[in-house]
């Protein structure tokens, strides 16, 4: 018994020792290895139109940090895996980022429905996730382990309806496509009206595939609306442009901040004159006063990316970029460990990105003011700022 | 009067839209006859046509009647391409197969273009101007006529061809009775061959006239093939002008449903009707019932 005892105390000191040693040695590996970041983005499928972006600008400006030396001597190795706008492929390949690549955090997914299926995933690891799409729902409630980068609906209809009580209108027409972004658009643009004094006149939607919306905005036309307002991404907004120049139809038309690149401007082409939208101010960067906080950061992303990539940057790769400064901030203050991470996101204050200048807290994990967006114009086929 | 105007507008918007299911109904019924074969991959023939419509205007700098001519050659070389290795190897394959092999070159020819030409969307010129013209109430854009105008043309033309030549009588031949045209010494595989560089030709063709107006990207096909369908199972897949009149119809239908219904249930309204004509009149609206002879 005793004999017995004694070399199962004997088993135990070898086994803390063994593991000790372990311990230390992947330390001293660690200290090599480069500090690793998940990322899901929608690069294929329907919603490519934010997953590309994202990626390209991501990969830069990871690419940068590690030119420049790492953060605090560590490179960061980015891993980026393709959720093709898919909800079940994003949970998958958030588990295999998580359990197979062990990363310490994970920036996107680029979509609300993939980002969604995916929060379980990540409060469950407790690993933190800087989601880069706009669903309100992402972040209200607010999750432990969950973050985001890209403006929240609530702030886009605002600015419209702001806009539109300033000039005295109350009277919208709204015509939404019939999709995530579509119906949560609608959504608030529904709950917001009364308190800024609208009334919605006429309410339509459209088919994200639809190529002739002439007949809701015929029906528009017929309604007593001073304003219509479309919620939806390219290419069905530029064909309500066309169609609603092609029907003659005078009134007043804003498009949502999905629509906020020059796409817009080359597919509704002559349509797009006068069309508004609120935007991030990514689209604006050299018009803005010298005073602004985001202007420095918001050249250098559009330089950067126009030099990598032939292409102009817009707001949908500025919430990757977001993204990985926010996380290179948090593990420069706090260390790698993915729980340092979360409370240093939390703690950030005063971020100047392209999206906005971040303060998230406890009880905010979107971050932003309603300043992150401005209202633009499109004049001459390009962006101006509507004072 | 509001609503008179409305209803017109409804209407106008309603046959531009049609005319273009029309073109593409007419060019699955094409298909069908001298095969047998419902050909899923037709929507991407019309995508592609956009798609080098576009990309020879932009990149290679043509005029705009040359890039039509490049990408409904182009098309046409696609679609020869895609008889001669996926369908006639498979001598006797059944429809069903086929079908499915259809399906899968539909796949295919789409993953290559989004890979070649990116997934964006994009838009061609109008051919004549943008500027909207009045009509009873209505209004609509020149591209609107052009769309009316081929449509016309290509109906007299597929007319006159399967009526009054020998090639068009051969390839009717052929898809009244292979065997028999067959032995009266038609070559049946030359007609498929043919049957699908028109087909091919006429799909491209109207995505080159329809990309000013709807735009174009390599997804464009899926609906825009299925509501082709639509218009050509209205028709009974076969008579040329009864799927012409399958696709005004729907196309009408869709836009009033639109209108004065509700826009959520636009797409519902054309397949409900696809639904209830194959329940109840499977031989297509303007069929007389065939019999068989037992």
């Amino acid at each position: 018994m005793k004999a017995k005892g004694g070399t199962f105390v004997n088993k135990l000191i070898t086994t803390a020792l063994v593991s000790f040693a372990l311990c230390c040695l992947s330390t001293a590996a660690l200290a090599a290895a480069p500090i690793k970041i998940g990322a899901l983005f929608a690069v294929t499928g329907p919603a490519s139109f934010l997953g590309e972006p994202e990626r390209n600008s991501a990969q830069m400006v990871v690419d940068e940090i590690n030119k420049a030396g790492g953060v605090k001597g560590r490179k960061l190795q980015l891993i980026i895996y393709d959720t093709g706008g898919d909800a079940t492929k994003a949970v998958q390949l958030a588990n295999r980022l998580i359990k197979n690549d062990r990363v310490v955090a994970i920036i996107g997914p680029s979509t609300t429905g993939d980002t969604m299926a995916v929060i379980p995933v990540v409060e469950r690891a407790q690993i933190p996730l800087i989601a880069c799409a706009a669903g309100i729902k992402i972040t209200e409630p607010v999750k432990k382990w969950v973050f985001k980068t890209a403006q929240n609906d609530t702030l886009a209809v605002a600015r419209i309806y702001e806009q539109l009580k300033r000039e005295r209108k109350n009277k919208v027409a709204i015509l939404t496509v019939s999709d995530s972004f579509g119906s949560s658009g609608r959504e608030q643009l529904k709950s917001q009206a009364a308190r800024y004094g609208m009334q919605i006149v006429a309410d339509d939607t459209y088919g994200p595939k639809d190529t002739d919306m002439t007949a809701q905005l015929t029906r528009i036309r017929g309604s007593r609306a001073q304003a219509v307002i479309c919620w939806g991404t390219n290419p069905g907004p530029a064909v309500i442009a066309r169609n609603a120049k092609q029907l003659g139809v005078t009134l007043p038309l804003y498009m949502s901040h999905g629509v906020s690149s020059k796409k817009f401007i080359d597919l509704a082409g002559d349509a797009a004159e006068g069309v508004r939208l609120p935007s991030g101010k990514v689209l604006v960067a050299d018009l803005l006063s010298k005073s602004d906080k985001q202007k420095s950061a918001l050249q250098a992303y559009i330089r950067d990316y126009q030099r990598h990539f032939k292409a102009e940057g817009d707001h949908f790769g500025g919430h990757a970029w977001d993204a990985v400064m926010l996380l290179k901030g948090a593990i420069e203050r706090g260390g790698e460990s993915p729980a340092a991470i979360r409370n240093q996101l939390e703690a950030t204050r005063g971020f100047a990105g392209i999206g906005g200048v971040f303060n998230y807290s406890a009880r905010d994990h979107a971050g932003l003011g309603r300043d992150a967006f401005v209202l633009v114009e499109v004049k001459k086929k390009s962006w101006t700022l509507v004072k | 009067m509001q609503l008179l105007n409305q209803i017109m507008q409804f209407v106008i918007s309603g046959l531009a839209t049609g005319a273009i299911y029309a073109l593409i109904g007419l060019s699955f019924a094409i298909i069908f006859n001298s095969t047998g074969i419902v050909n899923f991959a037709q929507g991407e023939f019309v995508m592609l046509g956009g798609v080098l419509a576009i990309f020879s205007m932009t990149a290679l700098k043509l005029p705009i009647p040359v890039a039509i001519l490049v990408a409904v050659t182009g098309t046409t070389v696609v679609g020869v391409v895609f008889e001669r290795l996926a369908i006639r190897p498979l001598k006797n394959a059944t429809p069903l197969a086929l079908i499915i092999i259809t399906i899968g070159a539909s796949i295919l020819i789409r993953g290559m273009v989004m890979l070649l030409w990116g997934k964006d969307t994009q838009v061609l010129p109008p051919f004549s101007g943008n500027m909207p013209l009045n009509f009873a109430g209505a209004t609509l854009l020149p591209q609107h006529l052009w769309i009316f105008g081929v449509t016309l043309l290509v109906i007299a033309a597929s007319r006159l061809f399967f009526h009054h030549t020998i090639t068009g009588k051969a390839m009717r031949a052929c898809s009244f009775n292979r065997r028999a045209a067959n032995l009266v010494g038609i070559s049946v595989g030359r007609m498929v061959l043919l049957s699908f560089a028109i087909s091919s030709a006429l799909g491209a063709l109207a995505g080159v006239i329809i990309a000013p107006l709807t735009m174009t990207s390599y997804d464009v096909g899926i609906m825009l093939g299925l509501k082709g369908f639509c218009a050509a199972i209205m028709g009974g897949m076969g008579s040329g002008l009864g799927t012409v009149l399958g696709g005004l119809i729907l196309g009408v239908l869709e836009s009033l449903g639109a209108g004065l219904i509700s826009s959520g249930y636009k797409d519902a309204i054309a397949f409900l009707v696809l639904l209830l004509i194959l329940f109840i009149r499977p031989q297509g609206l303007f069929k007389k019932g065939e019999t068989d002879r037992v």
